[in-house]
């Protein structure tokens, strides 16, 4: 038996080492941007390369908000995310009208729904284009934000969760006069604390990594956002890896420090295994 | 179940924002994909005329789109089984221990998924640097080399599939990791009781049981990968050679670099008939699973 219990901590132990090794593979490419960002453009070019930068500099950070137009992509992209976000809650009450509703034409609309997932971005692209050019929403935030806001992944992950939470309940809020809506925001929002966070943080990603869409749409700098405004540093600055890196490390950062904090929340609301 | 109208409230909005975003764009398509629709008959749309299947026929003898095709084929039949059985392996691994150092390997894996692809490129465009890059520094201590990744046609495509690959695996991971802490501990330890060790465990126990999640994470990734854009687009523009053009990337280019919205549009209704095709053939090997095991 205890040379089971040994066996068993050994293998745990050459899983963690193999983890570990892979683990430092992976996260590599960002620990080398991060530091690559506090280089100068001369030390990033020499042939032979180090981690660590010699003398940190400040310098391609200022020179992106001081000389390049970042604040403005910062201030635009954060627009988009936080209009994203309106999204999120449209996705919600159609995930809780689909888990907890019977009605005329549900399995028909939640097929649908599902089906837009397998519509490449790329067929609905040039039409979405032509209707917004219809209505002038082109180079607008808005256009940017209006056609993503509702999400085929989002209302599933929250149609499945929902499907949980007992019937009873709701019931007998039902049979103490509550209101539909007020059931949907003070007992169901309440209550799916891990989707929300999860389909959050999904959003903030998505909404603060949105590229193709307003490269799309929007035509004029003032609209750009940070992804956008950073291929365009990479074209007109391409021999400048510095100044990209540090691009490159204010996207990333801020996403990484939003998703560990709350990581944990993710694994709950993942579960996809299996259809209710 | 109450049955009135406020289930319709509910999903109006988002149902109303997918049928205008989403599903009316797919019959725009086709109705532009029977057309000459260019620049100009965005400003007038009394310009556009009604070509019948020709954007059909040009396409199909256009050796590009055909490269394009080969490509996304090629992006799919090696991407696809990489994403699926790295993301698995990774979320058994991690699924073994339950301390910090487990947990944190979760966000390491887990970091390439949401970070933004025009940001990566930036990384990974100096890492394939065939004169200043690391990588090709880390092989020369091993005297291989130098490769010049991205810019050599027989290993664009591969290099590309490195990134995507890496930045695939996290949201798979952690779709098969919630899955598998969904199985009850019980099986493992009746198994181990039967004396079954850890690598008969994962075959007869945890594969099986992720059999949803595996064919959930298949079909999204099989769609990804027939999509495969931001990485050719941001770091080859499809290049060299049209080596790493994707058939999403053509679509793209033909639209609006080249105004031919017509012509793109044709290319991306044949795009969409592929990736049904595909996945209907998946969903049937589902069911058919399902009524084998009875």
């Amino acid at each position: 038996m205890n040379s089971h219990k040994n066996a068993q901590m050994s293998f745990k132990l050459f899983i963690g080492i193999l983890l570990g090794v892979l683990g430092i593979m992976t996260f590599f490419p960002f620990l080398w941007m991060i530091f690559s960002s506090f280089k100068t453009n001369a030390e990033i070019n020499q042939i032979v390369p180090s981690l660590f930068p010699k003398d940190a500099t400040f310098d391609n950070f200022k020179e992106l908000f001081f000389r390049l137009n970042f604040g403005t992509y910062l201030k635009n992209t954060l627009i988009i995310t936080a209009c994203s976000f309106i999204g999120l809650l449209l996705n919600a009450m159609a995930g809780y009208g689909f888990a907890k509703f019977d009605f005329k034409g549900k399995n028909g609309l939640f097929l649908m729904v599902l089906a837009t997932m397998m519509i490449p971005g790329q067929v609905t692209m040039i039409p979405v284009y032509l209707l917004l050019n219809s209505v002038g929403l082109t180079n607008t935030l808005i256009g940017i934000v209006l056609p993503g806001l509702a999400g085929a992944f989002g209302i599933f992950l929250f149609r499945q969760f929902m499907n949980t939470i007992s019937n009873e309940m709701l019931e007998a809020a039902r049979l103490d006069g509550a209101s539909e809506w007020y059931i949907f925001f003070k007992i169901i929002l309440p209550v799916s604390r891990p989707i929300l966070a999860v389909q959050g943080i999904l959003t903030f990603i998505g909404g603060w990594n949105s590229f193709l869409w307003p490269l799309i749409i929007a035509n004029d700098e003032k609209y750009y956002t940070l992804s956008v405004g950073l291929q365009l540093l990479q074209g007109q600055h391409g021999s400048n890896y510095a100044l990209q890196m540090a691009g490159a490390t204010f996207m990333v950062i801020p996403i990484l420090i939003v998703f560990s904090i709350f990581q944990k929340y993710i694994l709950q609301g993942f579960n996809v295994s299996g259809i209710k | 179940m109450k049955k009135s109208k406020s289930p319709y409230f509910f999903i109006a909005p988002a149902v109303a924002l997918l049928l205008v975003f989403s599903i009316i764009p797919i019959f725009i398509a086709i109705t532009i994909s029977f057309t000459d629709m260019s620049l100009a008959g965005l400003a007038d749309f009394s310009r556009i005329k009604f070509v019948g299947l020709d954007n059909y026929l040009n396409i199909f003898n256009d050796k590009v789109f055909g490269q394009a095709m080969f490509n996304t084929a090629y992006y799919v039949v090696i991407g696809v089984p990489l994403v699926i059985l790295s993301s698995l392996a990774l979320a058994i691994m991690i699924n073994f221990g339950e301390n910090k150092f487990f947990s944190f390997m979760r966000l390491v894996f887990y970091s390439p998924s949401i970070t933004n692809t025009v940001a990566v490129s930036v990384v990974w465009m100096y890492l394939y640097n065939p004169t200043i890059g690391l990588l090709n520094h880390l092989l020369s201590f091993l005297n291989i080399g130098p490769i010049m990744w991205l810019t050599d046609p027989s290993t664009s495509k591969l290099s590309l599939i490195i990134i995507a690959v890496w930045k695939a695996i996290g949201l798979n991971m952690l779709i098969f990791l919630a899955a598998i802490q969904g199985i009850p501990k019980e099986y493992y330890e009746a198994a181990e009781i039967d004396g079954a060790n850890k690598w008969q465990q994962i075959l007869k126990i945890t594969i099986p049981l992720l059999k949803f999640s595996i064919f959930f994470v298949t079909v999204t990734t099989l769609i990804g990968w027939f999509q495969f854009f931001d990485e050719p687009f941001v770091m080859t523009k499809g290049g060299p050679l049209d080596s790493t053009l994707s058939v999403a990337l053509f679509i793209y280019q033909r639209g609006f670099q080249y105004n031919k919205f017509g012509y793109a549009a044709a290319g991306s209704v044949i795009l969409f008939i592929a990736i049904i095709i595909v996945t209907s053939i998946q969903m049937k090997i589902q069911t058919k699973q399902k009524e084998n095991e009875g």
